[in-house]
């Protein structure tokens, strides 16, 4: 029969507890069996008798942080394919314009501009690095400009449409080969018009580069506005939890130990958030994609996500769980060095 | 250097401000000797929870000196506090188990804190519990054990890990009369193998219960020794040097 505290002469189990790590101290010691060791105290995983003691119950998602999580890596998401897309539009319009030229032969009387065009595109071709020079036909500048002059405006000379001659160049337009190229012009067509095709549309991607900064400054935001949830739900936890955490710091638990279950523990509701938001943001992208692929437009059809770009949104979420797990470390640290 | 000197704690000159009012604990001087059983006694308010609070490594004084284990105490580095506090089993008035967690894993925090493998984990958790009379609410939660139950598991998990300095916070104040002699039995046990036991309480009859056990009482904040045993502690045979 074991002793217990009801006999007279109360016994103390003698069982030797077996020391981990080295001493507590360099002191001799006579007592105490609890080594410097550092026990994993999971903030979910169990480490109970039956296995199902959790030293900070987890709430999955059932408390409110994996939902707001899940909400920030959605938009996260959005704002970062949007950003890739975007990129990708700017790069594929770029290349598509980088070596085109423009020449407009701006002559009023109809005949003197089809021989002046004639003769420019000779001029043109004999330039060397021209890829091609072709005299755009006069039915497709009509086609063009029927938005704006209605069916029939231009035919005739009504109103004089300069001729137009769609030069590719190899490399980029640069200032230096639209001067070669005018000073090429200069005696078979004095009136004509060179122009870098790139130019025309200098506004339209000064218009993407600042959505392109809009969208990194929105996952910059969403990141900061990331980690103040989670600072605040760590605070939250921690005012929660706030004897447990006395109750192990006082049994010797460590700063690192104790925020480490915290850590786990928002690590946990991160994930669980991050997963649901990689999912609602993906589906968001996909259909918008597929809406944007239906307008059959030339130039968004350059934006089209790359598996690469696939692997980068897929990044937000992992992004998403290691900053929350930082901050979430870093907070219950802070609140630690206040204890003594 | 505790083993050298038989010193397992001394206080010089400590006092204690919480904030701008007045010193709650002045003056404060006393050494606590390896192996001897220490009752602090003074009125509710006289200061006893504080001065505990500094024994067991929750609370910087304001002034003096502390040592604990031979090692200056107000000048350790952080880093090392939790390697002094796992000498020290702290049992509270209010018990401070974790609620949701069973009496098994309250016991068994300190050992896992400390990373005591599993295997090595279950069967001493078994033997404490059965000591203090709880092996049939092993699975019990705090919330479902009487007070004197949940003062039981309290002090297990105070001694699991065989403190050289065991603190006892009014102890009995939840617990009827009988349990109240019975948790002194088991601190008794505890003092016998070597453990300096320190219990406050303002229970003036529960001095009586334990034979030769030194007596130190707090008035307003201000330390008296009223049988002089703090300055000359009596010779003790199984008190370890």
């Amino acid at each position: 029969m074991k002793p217990s505290m009801d006999d007279e002469q109360v016994q103390i189990p003698q069982r030797p507890l077996a020391p981990t790590g080295g001493p507590a101290d360099p002191a001799p010691r006579r007592g105490g069996v609890l080594g410097r060791g550092e026990g994993k105290l999971a903030g979910w995983r169990a480490f109970g008798s039956g296995g199902e003691g959790v030293l900070v119950p987890q709430a999955r998602l059932s408390g409110p942080t994996p939902w707001v999580i899940a909400i920030m890596v959605t938009i996260t998401v959005i704002a970062a394919a949007t950003g890739l897309a975007l990129r990708n539009i700017a790069n594929a319009a770029a290349l598509d314009l980088a070596g085109g030229v423009s020449v407009q032969i701006i002559e009023a009387q109809a005949p003197i501009r089809a021989a002046q065009a004639q003769a420019a595109q000779k001029a043109l071709l004999a330039v060397p690095g021209v890829i091609s020079a072709r005299v755009v036909p006069q039915a497709e500048l009509d086609q063009l400009l029927v938005p704006w002059l209605g069916a029939g405006m231009s035919d005739g000379d009504m109103v004089p449409v300069p001729a137009m001659i769609d030069v590719r160049i190899d490399g980029a337009a640069d200032g230096g080969r639209i001067a070669a190229l005018r000073a090429a012009l200069g005696r078979v067509a004095p009136g004509a018009r060179v122009d870098a095709q790139s130019h025309w549309l200098a506004p339209v991607f000064e218009a993407m580069d600042s959505l392109r900064w809009l969208a990194l400054s929105m996952i910059a935001l969403l990141a900061l506005a990331l980690a103040a949830a989670v600072l605040l739900s760590a605070r939250s936890a921690l005012g929660t939890h706030r004897q447990t955490i006395e109750i192990v710091h006082n049994l010797g638990g460590t700063d690192a130990q104790i925020a480490r279950i915290f850590q786990r523990s928002m690590g946990m509701d991160a994930t669980l958030g991050s997963l649901v938001g990689l999912v609602l943001g993906q589906v968001a992208v996909v259909v918008l994609g597929a809406r944007f692929a239906g307008l059959g437009a030339g130039l968004l059809a350059g934006g089209v996500l790359r598996p690469l770009d696939w692997a980068v949104v897929a990044l937000v979420p992992a992004a998403a769980v290691a900053l929350a797990m930082l901050t979430a470390r870093l907070s219950v640290l802070i609140a630690l060095r206040r204890m003594l | 250097m505790t083993g050298m000197t038989g010193e397992i704690a001394r206080f010089d000159n400590v006092g204690l401000r919480y904030g701008p009012d007045r010193e709650v604990l002045c003056d404060v001087g006393f050494t606590l000797h390896a192996g001897h059983f220490y009752f602090l006694t003074g009125a509710s308010g006289a200061g006893k929870s504080s001065l505990l609070r500094m024994l067991y490594l929750a609370q910087r004084p304001s002034r003096g000196m502390i040592s604990l284990f031979g090692t200056d105490a107000i000048t350790l580095p952080r880093h090392r506090l939790p390697g002094f506090r796992r000498r020290i089993g702290v049992v509270y008035q209010d018990y401070r188990l974790v609620p949701h967690l069973s009496a098994f894993d309250n016991v068994a925090l300190p050992l896992r804190v400390a990373g005591v493998p599993e295997r090595d984990v279950v069967q001493p958790v078994k033997d404490m519990l059965e000591w203090v009379g709880l092996a049939d609410r092993m699975e019990a939660r705090p919330a479902t054990l009487s007070g004197g139950e949940q003062q039981r598991v309290a002090i297990a998990r105070a001694v699991i890990g065989r403190p050289e300095l065991l603190v006892a916070d009014e102890p009995t104040g939840n617990v009827d009369p009988d349990m109240a002699i019975k948790l002194l039995r088991l601190f008794e046990a505890l003092n016998r193998l070597g453990t300096t036991v320190v219990v406050a309480t303002h229970d003036l009859h529960l001095l009586q219960k334990v034979p030769g056990s030194l007596i130190m009482r707090l008035d307003r904040g201000r330390m008296s020794d009223p049988t002089g045993a703090l300055r000359y502690p009596p010779r003790r045979e199984n008190a370890q040097p």
